[in-house]
Parts: C-alpha cells; sequence; structure tokens
C-alpha cells in the first residue's frame, strides 16, 4: 500500500517538474509585418503589466483614467500579475502568448529583452505607429536607435529608470574623513579601503546574486566608458579584450569590500543597510530612492541628504545607464484597435506625465512637463535631458542582453562568487557573447 | 453482491463480464494518468531530444545531443553536486534524527501524544514559509550585525558555532539540509514508530528469556523488523530530495551557490527561453528518481505476493 502510495507520488512529482519543462510548445510563426498600422476592434482593451506595487499601480490607475477620457467607448480591462519584479507575470504572459491568447498590450523591459518575442513573431513592429504619431522626434535619437532591432522598433517606452546611481550614507562618508562620493573607479576603490580601515562598517552593501550583476554593469560602465560599454553588446565585440580584462579586476577587488552576508537578502536589504548606517555605499537603480524617501510602511520615510546621497556611480557621470517599462503590440491582438489607442496614451505627453511622478521615474520623451518631478526625480529629469548626455542600455534590466545571455551571464557571475577567479569570469562572458550573438 | 449474478445487471444479450464494472470503475484515472504523467513523460522526453532551444526553431531531432551538451553547461556540474550534498546530508539526517526520536518514544516517556505531535507538526508547514523563517535564522552575518543562529550562539557566548551556513561555497547545501531535516524527521519518526511498535511483544519477551540484553534485543530482534520502515522512509525522502525547489527558492532564490536540477530546470524554461534544456534536466531528474523508486515498486510487488 505504502509503496504504491508512494510511487503515485513520485510519478505525480515528475509529472509536475515535466510540465514545466514542456510550456513552451505550440510554435507560433512569423508573418506579416503589420507594422503597427491602424484600424482593428476598439471595444476593448487587455492591458497586461506587474504594476501591482505602491505607486506603480497607482501610476497605471491615472494612465487608465486618460485613456478613458480619451476613448470612453472602449472598456479597460487591467490585467495586471503582482510578484517578483515581474518573473510571475512574465511565466502568465509566456503561456498565453504560446497559446495564442495574447493580451491586447504587454509590458515588457524595452530593449533586447523583448527578443525572444520578436523572433518567436509574437509581437509586431511599430515603425508606422511611430511615423503616424510623430514619435520619432519626441522621444532621444539615442533611445530609439538602442531599441532598434534589424532596422525596427517593437515597443513603446513609458518610463525611464537609472541604474547607474550610487548611494551614500554621509555620516559615514565624514567618519571615513571622505569629502564626498568618488567620482571614478579609482578613487571608489580608495575610498571603500578607507572606510573598511577608518569605520569598520560594511564599504559596499550588496544582496542576492542579482545585485552583483547589477554592480558588474556599472563597474563595466564605469572603467570602460559608454561607448565600448555599447559596443561590448554589439556582434564581433570583443570580450577577452584587456580593457575588459581591467574592468573585471575592478570588479573583483570592489567585490572583496561588499557584504559578506549578501546572498541573504535583496536589494532592498542592501539599501537599507545605507540608510540604517551600516554600510557607506550601495549601487542600485534609482528605484531606491522611493524606497529610501516614501513613508512606511512601502518606504522607509528617510531625507535625502541628511539620511542618505546619491551621486552618479563612479566614472559614470555624463552617462545616463537606461532602463524602460514599455508596452507592445502582439501579432494577433483580439482588440488591435484598442491596443493602438493604449500606445496612443503610453507614449503621450499626458500619459507619460501622469504616470511617471506617481510610479517615480521619469519620462522617456523629450518634451515632458519638468516642473512635475521633484527631487531626486528633477536631477533625473535634468540628467536624462541635458545636452551631451550618453545613453547606456543596462543589459541587466533588459536593454542589450536578450534572456539567454542575460541568464548566461548570471551564472558566470554566480560562479565567479564563489570561485573569485577573474579569468574564469572573462572566459565564461567571452563564452556568453559568443553563444547570444544576437 | 459478490456471491453469484443477482448485483450485476445483465446486460440485453448476454451476461456482463465480472471485470467490466471494475474496469469502468478506474477507466477515468487511467485516462488522466495515461495523459497527464505517462502522455507528458513522453511528450518532455521528445523535447528533450528536441533541438528546441527557443521558442522559435522546429523541433527536429539532435539523437540526444542535449544530454551531453548539457555538461558543459557551467551551472550543470554545481546543480548536480548541490542535489547531491544536499540528499546525502538530508536522507542521513532525517533517517537518524527521526529513528533516535522514536527510539526515544519507544522507550516510554511522559506526554508521549505531546511530543509526537510537537515533531510532527513542522511537516504541516509548508517549505515555503519554513524556507522564509530559515532564511533569517541561517543568515551568516559577522558578529556586529548577527541575526538569527548565529546572534543566538553570539549571546549565548558559542560564537565558536556561528557559521557561514548555507553561503559557505563547499558545504553550503549541507546548511540547507538542516531546514528539510527539521521538516521530516517528525515523519520519519512516526514511521518507525509503527515500525517499533509492529514489533510483536512476545518477540522480545522470548529474546529477553533467552538471557539477551536489552541492547541485545534491539540489534537481534527489533531493528532487523524495522528494515522496510527504513527502505519506505529512503525512498521517500530520497525523491522529495532530489526534486527540492521550493525550499531553496525560499531561502536562497535562483542564485548559483544552492543552485539544484529542478531550480535549473525552471530557470532554462522560463528565464532562458530554453525548451530543450529544461526538459533535458526534467528527464535526467526522473531518471534519478526512477532510479530509486523502480528497484523499490519491484520489491514491495513481490513482498507482497509472498505474503
Amino acid at each position: 500500500m505504502l509503496g504504491r502510495a508512494t510511487g503515485r507520488r513520485a510519478v505525480a512529482a515528475v509529472a509536475a517538474v515535466l510540465l514545466g519543462g514542456t510550456l513552451g510548445l505550440a510554435a507560433c510563426g512569423g508573418g506579416d509585418d503589420g507594422g503597427g498600422k491602424g484600424g482593428g476592434d476598439a471595444s476593448r482593451v487587455e492591458v497586461f503589466s506587474w504594476w501591482t506595487g505602491p505607486g506603480e499601480a497607482d501610476g497605471l490607475a491615472a494612465m487608465i483614467e486618460e485613456f478613458k477620457r480619451r476613448n470612453p467607448g472602449t472598456q479597460v480591462v487591467n490585467a495586471a500579475i503582482a510578484g517578483g519584479s515581474g518573473t510571475q507575470a512574465q511565466a502568465v504572459l509566456a503561456s498565453r502568448l504560446q497559446n495564442r491568447k495574447p493580451p491586447d498590450s504587454f509590458q515588457g523591459h524595452a530593449g533586447a529583452e523583448l527578443l525572444d518575442y520578436i523572433k518567436a513573431g509574437q509581437i509586431e513592429p511599430l515603425d508606422s505607429f511611430y511615423d503616424e504619431n510623430n514619435l520619432r522626434s519626441t522621444y532621444p535619437q539615442q533611445l530609439l536607435q538602442q531599441i532598434t532591432y534589424q532596422g525596427r522598433i517593437y515597443s513603446v517606452p513609458v518610463n525611464i529608470h537609472r541604474s547607474n546611481i550610487l548611494w551614500y550614507n554621509p555620516g559615514i562618508l565624514k567618519d571615513a574623513g571622505l569629502s564626498g562620493p568618488p567620482k571614478t573607479i579609482a578613487e571608489f576603490k580608495t575610498a571603500l579601503k578607507t572606510v573598511k580601515d577608518r569605520t569598520g562598517k560594511v564599504p559596499l552593501s550588496l544582496g542576492a546574486q542579482w545585485t552583483a550583476d547589477h554592480l558588474l554593469e556599472n563597474v563595466l560602465l564605469g572603467v570602460l566608458g559608454a561607448d565600448a560599454y555599447n559596443a561590448l553588446w554589439k556582434p564581433g565585440a570583443d570580450w577577452s579584450s584587456p580593457t575588459v580584462t581591467a574592468a573585471l579586476n575592478d570588479f573583483a577587488e570592489i567585490m572583496k569590500y561588499t557584504t559578506a552576508e549578501a546572498a541573504s537578502t535583496d536589494w532592498q536589504g542592501a539599501s537599507k543597510a545605507v540608510v540604517d548606517g551600516k554600510a557607506a555605499f550601495n549601487i542600485m537603480g534609482d528605484w531606491a530612492y522611493g524606497y529610501y524617501v516614501n513613508p512606511a510602511p512601502n518606504g522607509l520615510g528617510k531625507k535625502v541628504d541628511t539620511d542618505f546621497g546619491y551621486a552618479p556611480a563612479p566614472g559614470t557621470d555624463g552617462t545616463y545607464m537606461w532602463l524602460s517599462d514599455s508596452f507592445t503590440l502582439p501579432k494577433g491582438a483580439p482588440h488591435r484597435g484598442g491596443a493602438l489607442a493604449w500606445l496612443k496614451v503610453a507614449a503621450s505627453k499626458e500619459g507619460q506625465d501622469l504616470f511617471n511622478p506617481k510610479k517615480g521615474s521619469i519620462p522617456a520623451r523629450k518634451d515632458a512637463d519638468r516642473s512635475l518631478y521633484k527631487g531626486y526625480l528633477e536631477y533625473a529629469f535634468n540628467e536624462w535631458n541635458k545636452p551631451g548626455v550618453k545613453l547606456a542600455g543596462s543589459f541587466w534590466h533588459g536593454v542589450y542582453a536578450s534572456k539567454k545571455w542575460h541568464t548566461d551571464i548570471d551564472t558566470a557571475v554566480g560562479l565567479f562568487l564563489q570561485s573569485k577567479d577573474v579569468g574564469k569570469l572573462q572566459s565564461a562572458l567571452v563564452n556568453a557573447a559568443k553563444n547570444n550573438a544576437q | 453482491m459478490a456471491r453469484g449474478n443477482a448485483g450485476v445487471r445483465r446486460l440485453p444479450g448476454g451476461r456482463a463480464p465480472r471485470w467490466l464494472p471494475g474496469l469502468l470503475l478506474v477507466a477515468p484515472s487511467i485516462l488522466a494518468i495515461g495523459l497527464f504523467v505517462y502522455g507528458l513523460i513522453f511528450w518532455n522526453l521528445r523535447v528533450a531530444v528536441s533541438g528546441r532551444h527557443d521558442e522559435v526553431t522546429p523541433y527536429g531531432f539532435d539523437r540526444g545531443r542535449n544530454f551531453v551538451d548539457l555538461w558543459d553547461d557551467p551551472s550543470w556540474p554545481p546543480a548536480v553536486r548541490h542535489a547531491l550534498l544536499f540528499t546525502v546530508v538530508f536522507v542521513g539526517g532525517a533517517l537518524l534524527l527521526g529513528a533516535l526520536l522514536a527510539f526515544l518514544m519507544e522507550k516510554g516517556i511522559a506526554a508521549e501524544a505531546g511530543f509526537r505531535a510537537v515533531y510532527l507538526f513542522p511537516m504541516a508547514i509548508s517549505f515555503i514559509a519554513a524556507g522564509v523563517v530559515w532564511r533569517w535564522l541561517m543568515n551568516p552575518a559577522p558578529p556586529e550585525r548577527a541575526v538569527g543562529l548565529n546572534q543566538l550562539f553570539g549571546d549565548l557566548g558559542l560564537d565558536a558555532l556561528a557559521n557561514d551556513w548555507w553561503q559557505n561555497p563547499t558545504w553550503g547545501m549541507a546548511a540547507m539540509a538542516i531546514p528539510a531535516i527539521w521538516q521530516m524527521s517528525g515523519y520519519v519518526m512516526a514511521l518507525y514508530l509503527a515500525g517499533f511498535r509492529g514489533v510483536p511483544d512476545e518477540l522480545r519477551e522470548a529474546a529477553r528469556v533467552d538471557g539477551a540484553s536489552e541492547w541485545q534485543v534491539y540489534r537481534y530482534v527489533v531493528f532487523p523488523q524495522l528494515r522496510p520502515v527504513t527502505l519506505s522512509a529512503l525512498i521517500i525522502l530520497g525523491h522529495i530530495s532530489l526534486k527540492v525547489f521550493d525550499l531553496i527558492m525560499a531561502i536562497a532564490g535562483k542564485q548559483i551557490i544552492t543552485y539544484v536540477p529542478a531550480i535549473a530546470t525552471y530557470v532554462e524554461v522560463f528565464d532562458r527561453h530554453d525548451p530543450a534544456n529544461g526538459a533535458t534536466i526534467a528527464t535526467y531528474l526522473l531518471l534519478a528518481v526512477a532510479l530509486l523508486v523502480i528497484p523499490y515498486l519491484v520489491w514491495s510487488v513481490r513482498a507482497e505476493r509472498v505474503r
């Protein structure tokens, strides 16, 4: 009896694992080039996102209100799915797309993260949508270049977050005798050592493995500069060059000053260590700002300049390492007219100005209303629109690396965290680039 | 009803075969298991031997190359090593602890029912919920920031016991087995307790009359009769251990330091979008579990026949 029960349990459990393995089944054939031209059913629109958290959900609601004002005849279905920065939502989305039951529009990080959908023919290019709505001049040129794949654009960026921000604790810097945040990687290394020797605090707080990936992209950008960093993600890029070696050596040295218990915390814990006076520095995207200043329970209720300060990550001043949430047009969207109307709102000045102040990000458009953005957002807005600013896409947050490349780099970094072997890290990165040339 | 034909309805034109009602009764579950278990196992094998490394490439057939190539994937050998280390420590630990608890209970203890319940309770908690707590308990922060167990050790003056837990690069997975042992040893205890109780008192009495010491009674009379229990426990724990997913997801997430095959399947399918690799790993998992379960099934079927 026991035997039979065990056997069946084992079999059922295996089946559960197998289910996971077989979700990628139905082939989705390629097809026509819609190019996002108008027309189609506009009675309804189902908008799929993972904006359920505080701030972002309010921003989405505001954008939906704007949509309703413009399109009174269209019923809006907000199909947001909660959980872990979109991982849940993306799993649901993948099965919906494979079952050819796409939502009318779904959220995705702009850039190479959409490549799998593009190659599977699951989303349509939006070039004619950009032309019809005169969007090519309203977004920064570099942004559009960096999200173009084989000459076509597949998504409408709604907001911009910045990856290369250094957060620091002014009190600890003072105790360590540092006059301000470090400006170059060399200064950064000295500052970390000084903090360690003089204060005994954690010099650079770090969280789970992915925050080391985030740190890696910032060190690469800081050492190589925007142009060489951007070039790493083009076909045929040389990851084995001595400059990359130098950057990885810096990365390895910086990693020596990070939290011992990093793997036990996520980014919130790592960012919180700075305002709690446990760590001097943290490199994290600008979503940390909202976490710092928002009142409890959604934030820590801290004050900029007294509890924490911010600066561009060392060596990256003048470069905006960006990531962006964007909306897409799935092939076979059941309400294509509604979807295009939604994209129009998402691309509009009004839509972006309603969404971003609530979400804690800045609009991707150049012509947004500057007065709506206060505190850090005002700084970010000015940096984004500063003449001569260089844009670099965040590989970790979906701009430059497809999901395979992204995961392979994550594996290389995860192995490095144990081996601390820079040579192995570099050859793993070379392989990742070779295997995932896009 | 079983006697005679009175209970079986006659069909027009003849008598219903005796096996028919039984077959009709189990047919839905045979169909469901056939489709959703064996059908999906077959489909998984199909994907595993295909070249479908993204969602567009046609399936094709690549003669099992995936099964070889997987070993060149830098994250796979650590995943296997982690699963083995976890399995050895978890299965060994849970068996020993469970047996010890059952032995102590069996020797007679006040409020036995209460203790039994206390040891069984952890099993009622999901790995996910327990994992969140253990994540905090097993935090390797240095003394000035210590929390959880390390803080407790520090407060008790047992600083020497404070350690890296699962974040130790070599033995981390052994620490990861601690929550699993905590959770499952009560269950093993219940199995063993039933085993102990199943040994008739007459046998023990007889041994004692023959002059056996208390230890010899256990060594030569009681323990040999627990072999079937040990085997069942081994199989149950072994297959839980090989497929472990939720516990690790809750404590460490998808980090390489605690990467195991079940996590690798998830990452391949949902993060890397590589169905063929995911199916290959799932097949290896199936084989590993089959290695445990099939000999056991054969053995238990034979044992039933003898009986």
